[in-house]
């Protein structure tokens, strides 16, 4: 109880310190012209709130999130549940996914862009390009891990086709699918700036690059402190959902 | 009657391409109706391949009748219950043992109802809403046999489910399992290594040979029919002989099995009867084939 609470202390004065080196070492040690304290990007950050500034950039970023990440889950959990399920079908499509894999989504972006042009689609493609890949993999780990006396157990109690799929290999690899959704969502985020600064009038990505091709320099770090909620706010979503879809795993015996 | 009729039963392994194993040899035995049969044998010799086959879940040429039907593989005629428990970590104890009904298209409310009955049955009312991973390995396993029975099966096959349970927890589940088998009337397959949980469990015991799986010999338990109603029945002399005939069939046939693995020299099986060679074979097991 009281390391504990002496680390919750120590913790909190980590973060203070921080804050306050932001707050106080600009005009000091580091040009608050390139850096400005604290205080300032949080007026900056309010003032493009009460604008309905902020608001849009962070909608038009959750738009693209959203829609890449969908996709990318809509077809890499499946398409990966059936992998770890058919042996000879994870040998046949090993190779090229093996080859996409490698491919860095940044490295496609020219591509997508050269095919679907530079509006929304090409955005969702990069980030759906980034997302799939993790998704996809542990949706296949997810079955592989599946114990086999669990599959013998289901299958002597009738289940088979369906409802093998429903009652047993879904519901067993939910865990490691959710572990893909994570990893993507940070990956699609990384992705999302990216393209954000190449082609777009609106979004957080383009909101710090803008802002700094403009020399507006707080409003910059406004879009980046942005960026960090919004990327921490969507993991702990995740997370939460995560945790109440696998319930069972929570609980150990005596708790 | 006959409940499960296994003819010319005979199972091959190809580890490789090259070498194939014997794993059951022309194996033909006949299991009556509501009779609790236990299947005894070294490590390796087939028994639990045995139960599989007869559960639909492994292939081999010869025939299995169950009441006269020939199995063609898993069915809700007959329920499984694995030494590692398997139950669903993600279901509910009460979804677990309601599983096979729902497989059978039970309606919800008349599933949950016959699985509550269940759990009555092996005690574990209360624990409906529970997960697996709070239970002991003691409620896992009840919750198991639940599982097994809620769907009414004519057979229950039992696949060394008691071994991985510390000493008093078996034998109460020991006594468990014949009160619900009188009660239920089931007839009950029973893979085991352990001699004595053959003799206090069984009405009949097949002793099954050493690689490739055979039936050395058939022994019929003299013990009184409601064995739980005796008082330490371990320590009388009928099943003190028993278990000694039993011991030394099986001796003859871990000698062998030994000698063909190459470990397990006779020193160990020569021990006059004990727990010391069927924890040998228990370790022996996981390490080889099951």
């Amino acid at each position: 109880m009281k390391t504990a609470f002496r680390t919750r202390v120590l913790q909190l004065a980590a973060i203070l310190l921080l804050l306050a080196a932001w707050q106080f070492l600009p005009g000091k040690v580091v040009n608050q012209h390139f850096l400005p304290p604290l205080s300032e990007v949080l007026k900056t950050i309010f003032a493009l709130l009460t604008a309905n500034e902020l608001q849009r950039h962070i909608l038009i970023s959750l738009k693209r999130i959203a829609g890449g990440l969908g996709v990318a889950l809509v077809i890499g959990a499946p398409l990966g549940l059936l992998m770890g399920w058919y042996r000879e079908f994870e040998q046949i499509v090993d190779a090229p996914l093996q080859a996409g894999r490698q491919i860095s989504a940044l490295a496609l972006f020219p591509v997508f862009i050269l095919l679907f042009g530079i509006g929304e689609l090409s955005k969702a493609i990069i980030i759906f390009w980034a997302a799939f890949w993790p998704i996809l993999l542990n949706s296949t780990v997810g079955v592989k891990h599946i114990d086999p006396v669990l599959i013998r157990s289901a299958r002597s109690m009738g289940a088979g086709g369906w409802s093998l799929f429903l009652e047993l290999i879904a519901p067993a690899a939910a865990p490691s699918i959710f572990t893909g959704i994570r990893l993507g969502a940070s990956y699609a985020f990384m992705v999302l700036v990216a393209a954000e600064m190449v082609g777009a009038d609106a979004g957080l990505g383009f909101l710090v690059l803008n802002s700094q091709e403009t020399f507006k320099i707080p409003e910059m770090y406004a879009a980046i402190i942005t960026l960090c909620l919004f990327g921490l706010l969507i993991n702990h979503l995740l997370l939460y959902a995560e945790k109440r879809a696998t319930r069972w795993k929570q609980l150990r015996a005596g708790a | 009657m006959a409940s499960v009729q296994i003819e010319h039963l005979t199972k091959t392994y190809s580890s490789n391409s090259k070498v194939e194993t014997l794993a059951l040899d022309d194996l033909s035995l006949t299991i009556n109706k509501g009779e609790f049969f236990a299947l005894l044998g070294p490590s390796g010799c087939g028994k639990s391949t045995l139960l599989h086959i007869i559960g639909g879940l492994s292939s081999a040429s010869g025939t299995i009748l169950i009441n006269g039907e020939p199995v063609k593989g898993p069915g809700l005629n007959r329920g499984i219950v694995f030494q590692e428990y398997a139950l669903f970590p993600w279901k509910t104890v009460l979804e677990n043992v309601a599983f096979g009904l729902k497989m059978k298209g039970v309606p919800k409310k008349e599933r949950d109802l016959k699985a509550r009955e269940y759990l009555a049955l092996v005690g574990l009312s209360g624990f409906e809403e529970r997960y697996p991973d709070q239970l002991s390995g003691g409620m896992k396993q009840r919750t198991a046999i639940a599982r097994a029975l809620a769907f009414d099966p004519e057979v229950l096959l039992m696949d060394e489910p008691f071994a991985a349970l510390d000493a008093q927890t078996r034998e109460i589940l020991q006594e468990e399992l014949l009160r619900i088998w009188e009660k239920t009337g089931k007839t009950v397959i029973f893979v085991t290594h352990s001699i004595e949980e053959a003799v206090y469990l069984a009405q009949r015991v097949a002793v099954i040979t050493a690689r490739p799986g055979r039936i050395k010999e058939i022994v019929e338990i003299p013990l009184p029919e409601h064995r739980t109603a005796e008082e330490d029945i371990r320590s009388s002399a009928v099943f003190t002989e028993v278990r000694h005939r039993l011991w030394k069939l099986l001796s003859e046939e871990v000698v062998n099995s030994g000698a063909l693995n190459g470990y397990g020299r006779p020193q160990t099986v020569t021990r006059e009867v004990g727990e010391k060679a069927p924890l040998r074979l228990a370790a022996r097991e996981r390490t080889g084939e099951a």
